[in-house]
């Protein structure tokens, strides 16, 4: 049996769900034996292959090449799971939402030339961080901030048997 | 003009480098951007004093712990009070716990694979599963030194990431005597774990040589708190800069008026800011935090080992400040040790066992600092509340921040040594990025934001058309 392809990408998150994910420990290597880690934050391949079966998204869409990057990423990858709150609802990331984006940024960077407002060296914020289904169709949620280890280990588990993941009671909590 | 861009993998965040060439091909100036900002600042106005520890922990799921207790100083600070003896030495004890994880994380799982596999090893493997395949004992070991820290951060605050226990005034909960016990139990392992990567370190480091002095091997001041009679410190204690000559340039600091000799810049190119010291000006102000900086601004680090490695790590510069950014890695496992030794001093300790855990109060001040070394250097929270203890003001200045403009300088340099302008090799794109990783620079926080995108070089011509691409795939 080929291995499955896995793949995870950090957006507007603070990579606590990359940091519950190696949470799993020593089943990491359980689990290199059984996935090929075709792209992430923590390997060093910089092109998103094709065929991508199952990709793990942490955080919201909070600029233009995010979005891009998500757009992309749907169409190589059979499975997209929202990977922790921010993917799922916004949570941190949203809650600047209700504030305009320019007020925000010469909030905290000045009146000077500052980054984000226009497309430029770094990619312009969009108006409002979004969950990422607003973006993309989402096969599988992963709820928590971040998901405990285990819950990532019990949908990873179900994947990794050939059945479809499913997540129920506790594990469907957020926080 | 030529640039080259290089999107930087295997750190915490959003990060990519571009390098400008001049039409002889030599490099003119090269940038590393931060690419991403989430507004923390201003979002955070009109939140409640209480939600800030919660809140602001979210800037970074590498280092939490490290906005949770700076956040919760902050609030000793306004609630005009002084934690409980217990909850102060229960709160480093919680850092103590993140430095094993966060250092464990950087060396083991981000930078060993340059290490150990090499600088011009097949990307594809050039990763902590590719280090499982050829050095299993050495991957397993990363692993569980890096669960040993976490393990200490769940045992006080009930989940590894994101505890919600530092609170304003103390901590939430004290320390039950089952699980310090099971942890000291672990602790010979953790131990043993620690000392053998010093080891491997110590005796790799002959064959770094080039990198060595290309990663950012340049003179700069240091900054860092010290705790009394110049010790090694985490948690409290003044702010103290050294220069390159391991001179003392400034001493005894108030952090909580940081504003008056640090300064922030803003570029237009990086969502990063760019402090400096105001003394000598932006960007001359450049200095550097983190665990180099801890090792050369204190004048001891108090328990054995540790400063027995401090003495092997001085004694390569005669003394003087350790000016490469390379050391960061040596500097970082000397702390995981330092970081152990001192755990085992408060297991051994009754008083953390103590109920009395939190003082309470209502708002006193209207404004107060945190100040704390996180894993990558000294962090600062400033907040200001009106009566009613909603926030109306916020400042951040995080680790990474206060080496932005370091990081500048040694992609430079790097770019420098090993670009020829003719060919650009894998190599080199890794050991540009490499010279970034050696900060362990935490972008989630530093933007109290964060990824990677395809590695991307593009030579422009001097009218800026490209003249050439490349992309770095599998
Ligand atoms: S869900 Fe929580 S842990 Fe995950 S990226 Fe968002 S804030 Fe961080």
């Amino acid at each position: 049996m080929s291995k499955v392809r896995l793949a995870s990408v950090w957006f507007s998150g603070c990579s606590g769900c990359h940091m519950s994910f190696l949470d799993l420990d020593e089943r990491l290597l359980e689990l290199a034996s059984k996935v090929d880690l075709v792209y992430s934050p923590i390997v060093d391949i910089k092109e998103y292959p094709d065929d991508v079966d199952v990709l793990l998204v942490e955080g919201a869409i909070g600029n233009t090449e995010q979005r891009h990057l998500l757009e992309e990423m749907r169409q190589k990858t059979k499975l997209v799971v929202a990977f922790g709150d921010c993917a799922v609802t916004g949570n941190i990331p949203s809650l600047r939402n209700p504030i305009p984006r320019e007020e925000l940024l010469r909030a905290v960077y000045g009146d000077g030339d500052i980054p984000g407002l226009e497309e430029g060296d770094v990619p312009k914020m969009l108006p409002q961080a979004m969950p990422i289904h607003t973006v993309v169709k989402v096969d599988r949620f992963i709820p928590g901030c971040p998901p405990p280890a285990d819950r990532i280990w019990t949908f990873l588990q179900a994947l990794l048997a050939g059945r479809r993941p499913e997540l129920a009671g506790a594990d469907l909590r957020f926080g | 003009m030529r640039e080259i861009k290089v999107p930087v993998t295997r750190i915490e965040g959003h990060g990519l480098i571009t390098v400008e060439l001049n039409r002889a091909g030599k490099v003119s100036k090269a940038r590393f951007h931060v690419t991403e900002g989430r507004g923390f600042e201003r979002f955070c106005q009109g939140r409640t004093l209480w939600e800030m520890p919660a809140i602001t922990a979210r800037t970074c799921g590498i280092c939490p712990v490290s906005h949770l207790l700076c956040s919760a100083k902050a609030g000793d600070a306004i609630l005009a009070v002084r934690p409980p003896r217990a909850a102060d030495k229960l709160r480093r004890l919680m850092n103590l716990g993140q430095y094993v994880q966060s250092h464990a994380l950087s060396f083991f799982h981000l930078s060993s694979p340059d290490l150990l596999l090499g600088w011009d090893s097949d990307p594809a493997k050039r990763n902590v599963f590719g280090l499982a395949a050829t050095n299993p004992q050495l991957a397993l070991d990363g692993i569980r030194l890096r669960a040993y820290g976490q393990e200490i951060i769940a045992a006080l605050g009930e989940r590894r990431v994101h505890p919600a226990w530092a609170v304003p005034g103390g901590v939430h909960a004290p320390f039950t005597a089952e699980a310090r016990d099971r942890l000291a139990a672990k602790l010979p392992e953790a131990m043993r774990i620690a000392t053998d990567a010093l080891a491997l370190y110590e005796q790799g480091m002959a064959g770094w040589g080039e990198e060595i002095a290309s990663f950012g091997d340049f003179p700069s001041l240091f900054m860092s708190l010290v705790g009394e009679n110049g010790v090694w410190e985490h948690h409290d204690g003044r702010i103290r800069l050294v220069d390159a000559e391991r001179r003392i340039v400034a001493d005894n600091l108030d952090p909580a008026r940081y504003f008056e000799y640090i300064g922030e810049a803003v570029e237009g190119w990086s969502y990063l800011k760019f402090p400096y010291f105001q003394e000598r000006g932006y960007p001359d102000g450049v200095y550097r935090v983190g665990p180099l900086a801890r090792l050369n601004c204190c004048d001891h680090i108090g328990t054995p080992l540790a400063d027995a490695a401090v003495a092997r790590f001085r004694a390569t510069a005669d003394g003087k400040a350790v000016t490469s950014s390379f050391h960061y890695h040596w500097a970082r496992l000397i702390e995981i040790v330092a970081a152990l030794e001192r755990v085992k001093i408060y297991f051994d300790d009754p008083e953390i066992l103590s109920p009395r855990v939190r003082a309470e109060a209502g708002i006193n001040e209207r404004e107060g600092v945190g100040v704390h070394e996180a894993p990558r250097g000294t962090l600062f929270h400033h907040y200001g509340v009106d009566e009613g203890g909603v926030i109306e003001k916020v400042n951040l200045i995080v680790s990474t921040g206060h080496n932005n403009l370091a990081m500048n300088h040694t992609v430079t340099q790097i770019a420098h040594h090993y670009l020829d302008g003719q060919k650009i090799t894998e190599g080199l794109l890794n050991r540009m990025e490499g010279g970034i990783r050696a900060y362990d620079p935490c972008l989630s926080c530093s933007v109290h934001a964060v990824g990677q995108m395809p590695l991307k070089v593009v030579l422009l011509g001097s009218d800026g058309n490209v003249l050439d691409e490349k992309v770095r795939t599998a």
